[in-house]
């Protein structure tokens, strides 16, 4: 049997990864590092992780990486961009991180139409510290927080990239993947960070993921629930493209 | 060399410029808004000097810790509830060695409080944050100090890899006077260079950092911490900084930091022209805090004062450093008021009489 094909940007050395069986942020992870591959942009890349399930992958690939604090990978980003602006900057965040403790800092992003990149792994609940509520929970999912399920009185779930619609700039490309359609993903993940790499704007990708230990779900339930569930509130595809990058 | 009328906020802007600073990072905050104001106008002559203004300071320090991974000296400035916000920031900049520069001007507390006066950051500025307060912190005393010592903690940053503070407030800040603007060449000043954290250009091919604040093994963290914090003893002698005005034959010693140390030091030199034995010892770093030497001023003395505009937080930082001797020690204090050396003068006489 062959090697399975793991992108070069891959950190052999700390694999197996840290991420749960079953996890779509390792899936989108691979995916990245393949589009990064595919661009030949690796030594050009700084990849910065959150905190949650994020920061797991702070050492996943063999590309400059920091971790840093829990909303803050945005403001980090920016700061790094602006010192070195031959950085292709990518900010690996979720979904507590981009839509609840550092909202403010995607909004200001986007509205200041920062050259960076922004992935958002949404899997509608806070899953490193045990399955709460997140902003992006859907109405009568179950959470340690919302044992009856979530109830509108708890807010209704979050879309960033609509949002995002709203106060970016044309120039900005915002999107809304999966991690279980690999092509797809690919090209959301290629045009992202060749929007940054063209100096043309914002860059945003959300992609639902799978969280099955969280969900209580077995692995065919769990694609299921982010294929056919989340996907009728938050659903796939491209909400912004600059002309060139299509 | 030229001597110059500039606001203290400008003498800041000038020393940063002065030691090769490059980019700041910011949110407007009262009484520090004219730094950025003044950098940004400085960045009409000069392009290469950057600029982020951002939506909180908490983006504001993580923008700063971002420039300076990259390697470039940047900075950020800040008071009170920025402050706060802000020690997110540094917390990580204490964590992972990285050498911020924040100008802190201290307003009155707590929460908003009052926007101009206080020495009621120096807990948050040297110990903020849930670490151990690896942490350089100078405290001036006047506008000519901003310049100098503006110059002084980019270099401390970057050679010592700590996060470094200039403590002071509104009133420094705010002041406008004439000072001495210098070149550091001119001083015989090394300016410290500046290294990058990531894309070193001497790294290795195929070799890549990951950098992290974040450790699975208790013992992984606190090895860490061991070497940060021997390291930090190591180089103490060398950071220390105090003034010590007249303490050798006084019978009254001030304890005194920031502008109150200036207003003690003129009470200090009317007592003086009286014939009467009074001095000062004012820590300039706050942290680490010069504490052989402040020990050594103690030895023989009728009694020690400790003056501050807050309640208890340099006292409580001075008794701690000169725990076990046995001189009588007075507080004088007030939360956020400033102090004139006449009422210095009238308490001294006081402590002289008993």
């Amino acid at each position: 049997m062959s090697e399975p094909a793991f992108p070069s940007t891959w950190n052999k050395e700390s694999k197996p990864h840290k991420f749960c069986p079953g996890c779509g942020q390792s899936l989108a992870l691979k995916i990245l590092g393949v589009a990064i591959q595919e661009l030949k942009i690796q030594n050009e890349v700084l990849f910065a992780t959150d905190i949650g399930c994020s920061l797991l992958s702070w050492d996943m690939f063999n590309l400059e990486s920091v971790q840093t604090h829990h909303g803050r990978t945005i403001p980090l980003v920016r700061g790094f961009k602006l010192a070195r602006p031959e950085t292709i900057v990518i900010g690996f965040i979720g979904d507590g991180g981009g839509y609840a403790i550092g909202a403010q800092h995607l909004l200001n992003s986007a509205t200041g139409n920062d050259k960076i990149t922004v992935i958002l792994i949404n899997n509608a609940n806070y899953a490193m510290t045990g399955g709460q509520l997140a902003p992006t929970t859907l109405l009568g999912q179950k959470t340690t927080t919302t044992p009856l399920g979530r109830k509108i009185v708890q807010g209704h779930p979050f879309k960033g990239p609509e949002m995002l619609k709203e106060v970016s700039f044309e120039s900005a490309y915002l999107a809304r993947g999966i991690a279980s359609n690999y092509q797809e993903l690919l090209k959301m993940f290629k045009k992202a960070l060749q929007n940054q790499i063209d100096g043309r704007g914002f860059s945003f990708v959300e992609v639902l993921a799978m969280c099955p230990v969280n969900w209580h779900l077995d692995a065919q339930e769990s694609l299921d629930f982010s294929e056919k569930e989340m996907t009728k509130i938050y659903p796939l595809g491209e909400l912004k493209c600059p002309e060139k990058l299509s | 060399m030229t001597k110059e009328f500039l606001m203290g906020n400008e003498a800041i802007v000038r020393g940063a410029i002065a030691a090769g600073a490059k980019m700041m990072t910011g949110y407007p905050i009262t009484p520090t808004t004219e730094i950025m104001e003044y950098w940004v106008k400085a960045g009409e002559q000069r392009p290469e000097l950057k600029f982020s203004q951002s939506e909180d300071e908490m983006a504001a320090g993580f923008a700063m810790l971002g420039a300076c991974l990259a390697g470039v000296k940047a900075f950020s400035a800040t008071a009170g509830p920025g402050n706060i916000l802000m020690q997110d920031a540094f917390s990580m900049a204490e964590n992972m060695r990285i050498p911020t520069v924040s100008f802190i001007n201290q307003r009155g507390g707590p929460s908003t409080g009052t926007v101009i006066y206080s020495q009621q950051e120096l807990n948050l500025t040297c110990f903020g944050g849930n670490g151990e307060g690896l942490r350089i912190v100078y405290a001036t005393a006047n506008v000519q100090e901003l310049y100098d010592y503006a110059i002084k903690a980019f270099n401390t940053a970057w050679k010592y890899h700590f996060p470094t503070f200039v403590l002071a407030d509104g009133y420094q800040g705010k002041t406008q006077t004439m000072i001495e603007v210098y070149e550091p060449q001119e001083k015989q000043l090394e300016i410290v260079a500046s290294q990058p954290f990531l894309f070193h250009p001497q790294r290795e091919k195929g070799k890549f950092q990951h950098l992290r604040n974040t450790y699975n093994q208790e013992e992984e963290l606190a090895e860490l911490l061991e070497n940060h914090c021997r390291y930090f003893e190591e180089v103490k002698p060398e950071i220390v900084e105090y003034e010590d005005f007249h303490t050798l034959d006084a019978k009254v010693v001030v304890f005194a930091f920031g502008i109150v140390a200036a207003a003690a030091k003129q009470a200090i030199e009317n007592l003086r022209q009286e014939g009467k034995k009074v001095g000062l010892f004012r820590p300039i770093t706050l942290n680490p805090f010069p504490k052989e030497s402040a020990l050594t001023v103690t030895a023989n003395k009728k009694a020690l004062l400790i003056i501050e505009s807050a309640l208890g937080q340099f006292e409580r930082l001075v008794k701690a450093n000169l725990y076990g001797i046995d001189t009588k020690i007075i507080p004088f204090q007030k939360p956020a008021l400033g102090f004139t050396p006449e009422e210095i003068v009238e308490k001294i006489n006081e402590i002289l009489k008993k």
